[in-house]
C-alpha cells in the first residue's frame, strides 16, 4: 500500500526525471546514429571521456555551460573517429565501438590520474543548481517535477524535441533516416552517405558526452572512474525499446529511471530483507526484460550494421 | 606481421602520452621491456597474465568466428569461478587427480550456460546478445559481490571480502618454484592448440566457420544453424568459464571482486590481435599480458598512472582492426 502512495509523491518523479537525465541524452544520441546505420557500442566510453571532461573543464576554471560544450566536443571527436573506422573503412561496427570504449574509458581515467596525481578524495566542483522559475516553479507538481531541474534536464527534454522534429521534419533529417534504411537511394539523390553517417554519429556521440557531463555536472560533483557503470548499454538497451522514435525514447528513459527511484526507496525501506546488490541488479534486468519484450515489435533501420561501399551494389 | 605494425602504433600513441606526462618515452620502453620479459621473475608473471587472456581470446575467438558476439566473457569467468568455489571450498573431496578436471568441467558448465541464455534468445526472439552478453556482465558481477559480502563471506579473511580458499587438493601446482606460475599455462597452451585443431579439422570446427561466413548458404547447405550457434556458445562460455576456475585454483586461491580486472574485455582485444585464428591468440595473449605487466611496472618507476596500460590495449585493438582491413588491399603490378 505504502508503495502506491510514493506514486503521488512529488519528489519522486523529481529524482525520477533527474535520474532519466543521462539516459535521455545517451538514448537520444545512439538513436540519432543508429537512425543513419551506424551503431555505436562507443557510448559507454564516451559518456565516460564526456563526464571527465566537462568536469575537468570546470575544475580548472571554465564555467559550466562551456564546460558542457567541451564535453560534447570531445563526444563529437570520439564520433569522428568511430565514423572514420566504421563509415569510411568499412570496419566491423561492433569491434570497433567497443575499441572506441575501451580508449575513451583507458584515456579519461588516465589523463584525470595525471592531472591530478595526488588527489586521494575525489577534488568537487560547483555543480549546475536546480532553477528556480518564478512562476513556473511554483505550479503545485508539474513544477517541482519539471521546472525545478537543472537546465542540463530542461536541455535533455529540449534536444527530445528538437530531434523528433529534425528526423520527421526536415529534409536533412528525412535524409538521415534515408542513410540508415536505403543508403543507395541516399546516394543517388546526389547525397553523400559519408558524409552524413559522418555528422549523424559525431551529433549522436555529441549528446551521450553531454548525458556523461551531466553526472559530474549536475547529479553529482565530482569525478570518478567507473562512474557511468553500464548506464551506456542501458541507452542502447533503451533504442530497441523505443523502436528507434525519439519520443517513445525519453518514455522510455523516464519508465526506466522510475523504476531505478522505484528500487532504491524499496531499498530504503526494507533494507534487510533483500540483499542491496539484488536492488542493484534491477537496472540491468530491466533492460534486458525491455529487450525480450520489445524485440518482436522491433523494426531495425534496415542498412544498421550495413557498412556502404560506393558503387558496389 | 599486421599484429606488430599494431603493437609499433599503440607504443607510438603512448610514447605522446608519456611525453605530456613529464617522462622520458625511451626510459619508458626500456623499463616496459625489462618489466615484462627483462627478469625470471617479470618473465614468470608475464607468462601467468597470459593463461587468462589465452582463454578469454579463444572464448571470443571462436563465438566471433560464428558471428555469435559473446562480449560476456567477464561474467563467464566469474561463473565458472562461482562454481569451482561452490565445489572446491569443501563440498567434494577427490583426489588431486580427480577433483582439478572436475572443478574445470563445472566451471566450464557455467561459464557455457550463463552464455546460453542469451544464445537462445537471440535463436528465439532475435534478440541482440551484444547487449545482454554486457549487460548480464553486471549482473553477475554484482552477484558475485553479494556473495563475498555475504553467504560465503570467509569468517577467517579478516573481514575482507572474499569466499573461502579451496581445498588444497583443487590447487594446481606450481610450475616454477618461487615464481606464481602455475600448471594452468600448460592446459591453456593445450586448449589453443585444441581448439584450433577443432575449427580446422573437424565438422563442428567447418559447421562453426561455415555459420559464421555465411549464415544463409548454411541453411541452404543443411547445416542446422540454431544448433551449431548453442554449441559455440557452451564451447566460447566454457573456455571463458575455465579461466574463471584457473585464475581461482592456480592464482588467487579465493573468490575475491578481483579475480579478474576485465580479462573478459581484453580477451575480445586478443581474439582481434590473433585475427579470430586460435594459435595466433596464444601470442597475443602473450603481447597483451606483456603490455600490462610492462606497463605497469614501468608505471610504477616513472610515476605515470598504470592505466596507460589500459590506453595501449585499447589503441592496439582499433590498430589491428585498420591494418586488417589494409592487408585486404594489394598492389598489383601488370
Amino acid at each position: 500500500m505504502e508503495l502506491l502512495y510514493l506514486f503521488l509523491e512529488t519528489g519522486f518523479w523529481a529524482a525520477t526525471v533527474r535520474m532519466a537525465t543521462p539516459l535521455i541524452f545517451g538514448t537520444l544520441g545512439e538513436l540519432v546514429c543508429e537512425r543513419a546505420g551506424v551503431l555505436n557500442l562507443g557510448i559507454e566510453g564516451i559518456m565516460a571521456a564526456g563526464c571527465m571532461a566537462g568536469w575537468t573543464w570546470v575544475y580548472f576554471g571554465g564555467d559550466l555551460w562551456t564546460g558542457i560544450l567541451f564535453a560534447a566536443f570531445i563526444g563529437a571527436t570520439f564520433g569522428l573517429l568511430h565514423s572514420l573506422f566504421t563509415v569510411h573503412l568499412g570496419l566491423s561496427q561492433h569491434v570497433t565501438g567497443l575499441g572506441i570504449t575501451m580508449l575513451a574509458t583507458a584515456l579519461s581515467a588516465f589523463i584525470f590520474r595525471m592531472l591530478l596525481p595526488s588527489a586521494t578524495t575525489p577534488p568537487k566542483i560547483i555543480p549546475f543548481a536546480p532553477l528556480d522559475i518564478p512562476l513556473l516553479g511554483d505550479i503545485p507538481v508539474v513544477g517541482a517535477v519539471l521546472f525545478n531541474q537543472s537546465p542540463v534536464t530542461h536541455l535533455a527534454l529540449f534536444a527530445v524535441i528538437a530531434v523528433a522534429w529534425f528526423l520527421r521534419r526536415t529534409p536533412a533529417g528525412l535524409a538521415l533516416c534515408m542513410t540508415g534504411e536505403n543508403p543507395m537511394a541516399v546516394e543517388s539523390q546526389g547525397l553523400s552517405v559519408f558524409t552524413i553517417r559522418t555528422l549523424a554519429v559525431m551529433f549522436g556521440s555529441a549528446l551521450m558526452a553531454v548525458g556523461g557531463a551531466f553526472l559530474t555536472m549536475s547529479a553529482f560533483d565530482a569525478f570518478y572512474i567507473g562512474m557511468v557503470n553500464g548506464r551506456g548499454w542501458i541507452c542502447i538497451a533503451l533504442v530497441v525499446f523505443s523502436s528507434w522514435r525519439p519520443g517513445k525514447a525519453l518514455l522510455g528513459a523516464i519508465l526506466f529511471a522510475a523504476f531505478d527511484a522505484l528500487q532504491m526507496r524499496i531499498q530504503q525501506q526494507a533494507a534487510m530483507i533483500v540483499p542491496y546488490q539484488f536492488y542493484l541488479m534491477m537496472p540491468y534486468v530491466f533492460s534486458i526484460i525491455a529487450l525480450i519484450v520489445m524485440s518482436r515489435r522491433s523494426a531495425y533501420p534496415k542498412a544498421l550494421l550495413v557498412p556502404f561501399r560506393k558503387g558496389e551494389r | 606481421m599486421v599484429p606488430v605494425g599494431a603493437g609499433v602504433v599503440a607504443l607510438l600513441f603512448c610514447s605522446v602520452l608519456i611525453l605530456w606526462a613529464g617522462g622520458s618515452p625511451v626510459e619508458a620502453f626500456e623499463l616496459f621491456i625489462k618489466g615484462s620479459v627483462g627478469s625470471k621473475f617479470a618473465l614468470s608473471e608475464t607468462l601467468t597474465r597470459t593463461i587468462p587472456l589465452i582463454f578469454t581470446g579463444l572464448a571470443v575467438a571462436v563465438a566471433f568466428r560464428a558471428k555469435l558476439w559473446n562480449i560476456g566473457a567477464e561474467g563467464q569467468l566469474y561463473a565458472g569461478a562461482c562454481m569451482a568455489t561452490w565445489l572446491g571450498t569443501g563440498m567434494l573431496d577427490l583426489p588431486g587427480w580427480l577433483m582439478i578436471p572436475t572443478l574445470f568441467s563445472a566451471g566450464a558448465l557455467a561459464g557455457g550456460l550463463l552464455l546460453l541464455g542469451p544464445t537462445l534468445l537471440k535463436n528465439w526472439l532475435a534478440v541482440d546478445e551484444v547487449v545482454t552478453t554486457l549487460l548480464l556482465n553486471f549482473i553477475v558481477l554484482l552477484f558475485v559481490n553479494w556473495l563475498v559480502f555475504g553467504p560465503w563471506k570467509d569468517p577467517m579473511a579478516m573481514g575482507w571480502p572474499q569466499a573461502a580458499p579451496v581445498v588444497d587438493s583443487a590447487v594446481l601446482p606450481p610450475l616454477l618454484a618461487k615464481t606464481r606460475l602455475h600448471w594452468g599455462i600448460v592446459i591453456a597452451l593445450a586448449s589453443g592448440v585444441i581448439v584450433w585443431c577443432v575449427m580446422r579439422f573437424t565438422t563442428w570446427g567447418y559447421e562453426i566457420r561455415a555459420v559464421g561466413n555465411n549464415r544463409q548458404a548454411s541453411v541452404f547447405a543443411g547445416i542446422p544453424v540454431n544448433g551449431v550457434i548453442i554449441r559455440t556458445a557452451f564451447i566460447s562460455g566454457g573456455l571463458a568459464g575455465i579461466a574463471g576456475v584457473s585464475e581461482l585454483c592456480g592464482l588467487k586461491g579465493y573468490l575475491t571482486l578481483d579475480l579478474s580486472p576485465g580479462f573478459g574485455y581484453s580477451g575480445i582485444v586478443v581474439a582481434m590481435l590473433a585475427a579470430l585464428h586460435p594459435l595466433g591468440v596464444i601470442l597475443a595473449a602473450l603481447f597483451v599480458a606483456m603490455l600490462s605487466i610492462g606497463a605497469d611496472s614501468m608505471s610504477r618507476s616513472l610515476n605515470i598512472s598504470n592505466y596507460i596500460a589500459d590506453v595501449a590495449t585499447a589503441v592496439s585493438l582499433l590498430a589491428v582492426l585498420v591494418s586488417m582491413m589494409l592487408t585486404r588491399y594489394r598492389i598489383k603490378w601488370r
